[in-house]
């Protein structure tokens, strides 16, 4: 409340608002330890800098890591996992940063030398959030160059997806290849060709005509089998399938051009059309590489490997040692730390377990768990230090069965694009035309002609204009999409999109914010006294509903609490000032006459119930709006692995035609979208965040994972929506859609093109020239009227991110 | 019409040239990152500044 007056302190590192608990070092102030000890390192070693580049670049260190964490890199059958080369004593490896994310970043990463002294060298790919390291063995270790980049505040992302499938992730740089060589040939051929279009061929002599000649046809042919190969490899793959796709008709006609201008140059009988034919392919190349750019930071396709650590330590004799996850065997003793992933089946031995399960469940809650009770693989510990015994090995494990179960044996249709649809029919009709212009001049005993007519019209009505709309369309509307925070994983999803009949929510996380709950206080009203008495007791204790109630309450300051007791998993108990305060579920507090919810916290004093605190989750802002938006064109769904506390709320918010669907297993979650695409014949977008979701993501037709953080650490999907933007899903979508608008659009005007080309086939009177003309024109008027197009919808629909208001 | 023969040899030969140092930029992953070289080339300054002040 004190703070909201004044204007906030940012805290010099992260800029988070500073609150009570603020820490001040000379004249900066940070929001916790953890920033503060970032700077003072950075200072330490002269690398303040950093702070000059860019304002607050660093990203809170609230969460601080425990010391001995990486201590599994001391074992050499780990580390030598991770390092890719060693040779000279010099050792190298590459680590994923997720928190990369401005030029600070960039200048810190790369003078990592002054903070640890053994690293040789530094390089940030700044695209792909990673750095490359040079170190060396003598001097430093693996483990002391991981703790020195989380000891600025930027650890490495270590995940048994590291040690299990490093795969040499080389960039694929061919289609850069393709397009400067099909660039470089072309515009040479152009230029060689520029007499024949200004009629001047005539007075050129024989021998340099020979030359020039010569030069065309030998560039024309590092074209058609170098840069297009990958329309003739894809349209042989649609043939093989009994599929004719748009590259099929587009391969027929790059051989159709490259066989009639080689045989007019043999035969002298005219130039042939390589200048248009090698323009062309150039132009497809850079219309698929605006389609197909990626997003290198970031990845659709995380396993549960992902998320799992490379290492447990593993209690043997006494001593503790970090032992791979792959390598831990039924009957070890685990340790789990605080806010560790348990990546094994394991049962509780030692310590208290608050089990975080909305990584497998969605469940938001933490579930405390008895002595000897199991702990499943995925759940996260949110208490203290617990000690459990190994039931099941990971390739054994629950999470582990779950995820090979459900998501391998999914094979997704691949499902045909309308563009081939299209270009069937156009095909269809090219040919019929064809024949028809073939015959026409046979009969009238012009055998040369008609093979001239039947050539050229294959020639001009090759459907590249159409396969350039869709490319040029798709590129731009990924890029506003991406502008959006919405990631497609390529340019077909966009086309699935515009498919969709039916939306699947899921709840935790995706319609509720899951860092945030809200609290709704019934009861006798609190006095500013009692609310810091209550908020000092449940100061005490570490749960997140106590954590909730804190922060709705408000209070500046704590008291002290006598004879605090916590009766595990019911409620705690203490003595402030001579009252006796209890909090806890109403079975604890002995509450009876009211159906609370499961996380409803009832608040007594000296035996006297005041009220209760009903704690739920807060759903996003804007989060119904858009419900209620996209339910004009799409059927509604919500499942959730939670309990049906929110029933009421979802029912009044969705109306009664939607289903709602409560505790529901990850398995349940898959069938529930199979049923909607089998019995009501749909296609389903699934739009889901945990892991829980996975298999759902991955059955519908459209998966759709929602993020918090920038950290994308979200489950295999064919789309990534920052959480922020969920809010406008309904425009993203309809934009999305208005993607088969345009082509289709554009696809008319290039027909009128096509027709003006066919006009002067017909007659079997192309030219060069007018083929010359007729085939840029149309490329770059193609390219106007798409990126014009799509960019006036989206500033339309307010989705330039200049005019996003959220 | 020799000295056009020359002509056209040498600017083939110059695009030649364009296009292998386009190749060679590919291969040495000057693609790759299009935003870390732009930022990198001003620090490099900033940190020679410094160290001749000290």
């Amino acid at each position: 409340m004190v703070h909201n007056e004044k204007t906030a302190i940012r805290c010099v590192h992260c800029g988070d608002e500073c609150l009570k608990n603020a820490i001040k070092a000379g004249e900066k102030t940070f929001c916790c330890d953890g920033c503060k000890t970032v700077y003072e390192i950075l200072n330490e070693h002269g690398l303040c800098e950093y702070y000059d580049l860019n304002a607050h670049p660093g990203l809170t260190q609230k969460i601080s890591v425990r010391k001995d964490k990486y201590a599994f890199l001391d074992v050499e059958e780990i580390a030598s996992k991770i390092i890719q080369f060693s040779g000279n004593g010099q050792l190298h490896v590459t680590f994923y940063l997720p928190q990369v994310h401005c030029s600070s970043c960039l200048w810190l990463l790369e003078n990592i030398h002054r903070v640890e002294k053994g690293v040789i060298s530094s390089r940030v790919n700044f695209p792909k959030k990673e750095v490359f390291i040079v170190f060396d063995k003598n001097t430093t270790t693996l483990r002391k160059v991981v703790e020195a980049l989380t000891s600025i505040g930027y650890e490495p992302h270590l995940s048994l997806d590291d040690v299990t499938s490093r795969q040499a992730n080389k960039t694929d740089r061919t289609r850069w290849y393709k397009i400067g060589i099909a660039g470089f040939c072309f515009s040479n051929i152009m230029m060689m060709s520029f007499p024949e279009y200004f009629g001047m061929s005539a007075t050129l002599e024989p021998a340099f005509k020979a030359a020039i000649t010569i030069l065309i046809v030998a560039l024309s042919i590092p074209v058609l089998f170098y840069a297009a190969s990958e329309f003739f490899i894809s349209a042989w793959k649609g043939l093989k399938h009994k599929h004719l796709n748009i590259d099929a008709p587009i391969a027929l006609a790059l051989v159709i051009t490259f066989g009639r201008s080689l045989y007019e140059i043999i035969t002298a009988t005219g130039p042939g059309y390589l200048d248009s034919m090698t323009g062309i392919v150039f132009f497809m190349l850079v219309g698929r590489w605006l389609q197909d750019r990626t997003y290198k930071s970031i990845s659709f396709d995380r396993d549960f490997k992902s998320f799992f650590p490379i290492a447990v330590n593993v209690l043997q004799n006494n001593t503790v040692k970090p032992v791979p996850v792959n390598d831990v065997k039924v009957n070890d003793i685990v340790q789990i730390h605080h806010r560790e992933l348990i990546p094994v089946d394991v049962i509780l031995s030692k310590g208290e377990a608050e089990i975080d399960y909305s990584f497998v469940t969605g469940e938001s809650v933490a579930v405390k768990a008895a002595k000897g009770e199991i702990i499943y693989a995925g759940g996260k510990q949110m208490g203290g230090l617990i000690e459990a015994l190994v039931v099941k090995e990971v390739s054994q494990s629950y999470l582990t069965n779950l995820w090979n179960k459900e998501n391998y044996s999914i094979d997704k249709k691949s499902q045909y694009s309308f563009i081939d649809t299209i270009s069937k029919y156009f095909t269809y009709v090219v040919f019929a035309v064809g024949i028809l212009a073939f015959a026409y001049w046979f009969n009238l005993g012009k055998p040369g002609l008609a093979w001239n007519a039947i050539t050229t019209i294959l020639i001009v009505a090759c459907p590249c204009a159409l396969l350039l709309t869709a490319n040029f369309t798709r590129g731009n509307i990924l890029r506003i999409l991406s502008l959006n925070k919405f990631y497609v994983r390529n340019a077909s999803v966009i086309e699935a999109i515009s498919n969709i009949d039916h939306i699947v929510f899921d709840k935790t996380g995706t319609l509720t914010q899951s860092n945030k709950m809200r609290v709704q206080y019934e009861g006798k009203l609190l006095d500013e006294d009692l609310k810091i008495k209550v908020a000092s007791l449940l100061h005490q204790s570490v749960h997140p509903l106590g954590k909730a109630i804190i922060q709705y309450l408000q209070v500046d300051s704590y008291v002290d609490v006598e004879n605090y007791k916590v009766v595990d998993g019911k409620g705690i108990e203490g003595w402030i000032d001579d009252q006796y305060i209890k909090l806890g579920s109403p079975l604890f507090t002995g509450a009876t006459e009211q159906q609370h919810t499961k996380s409803a916290v009832v608040i007594v004093v000296d035996n006297e119930q005041l009220g209760v605190f009903n704690v739920s989750n807060s759903y996003r802002y804007g989060i119904f709006d858009v419900i209620k938006e996209l339910k004009k064109t799409f059927g509604i769904s919500v499942i959730s692995g939670d309990n049906d506390a929110e029933l009421p709320v979802l029912k009044q918010q969705l109306g009664k035609d939607s289903d709602i669907l409560f505790e529901q297993s990850p398995y349940e979650k898959l069938e529930y979208i199979k049923h909607v695409q089998s019995v009501k014949q749909q296609q389903v977008m699934m739009v889901g965040d945990g892991l829980n979701d996975a298999a759902a993501l991955q059955q519908s037709n459209v998966g759709i994972a929602v993020t918090d953080d920038d950290n994308n650490f979200t489950p295999a999907a064919d789309g990534i929506i920052h959480a922020s933007r969920v809010a406008i899903l309904d425009k993203l979508l309809a934009y999305a859609k208005k993607g088969k608008t345009i082509i289709l659009f554009t696809f008319m005007v290039s027909i009128v093109y096509n027709i003006t080309g066919l006009y002067f086939a017909l007659q079997g009177t192309l030219s060069p020239l007018i083929a010359a003309i007729l085939m840029p024109s149309s490329t770059i008027s193609i390219i106007f009227i798409t990126y014009g197009l799509s960019e006036w919808m989206a500033l339309r629909m307010k989705l330039k991110p200049n005019k996003v208001t959220i | 019409m020799s000295a056009l023969v020359i002509l056209l040899i040498i600017s083939i030969g110059i695009a030649g040239i364009f296009l292998f140092a386009f190749i060679w930029s590919v291969k040495d992953g000057q693609l790759d990152d299009d935003y870390s070289p732009a930022h990198r080339i001003l620090f490099d300054n900033d940190i020679h500044k410094k160290s001749k002040q000290n």
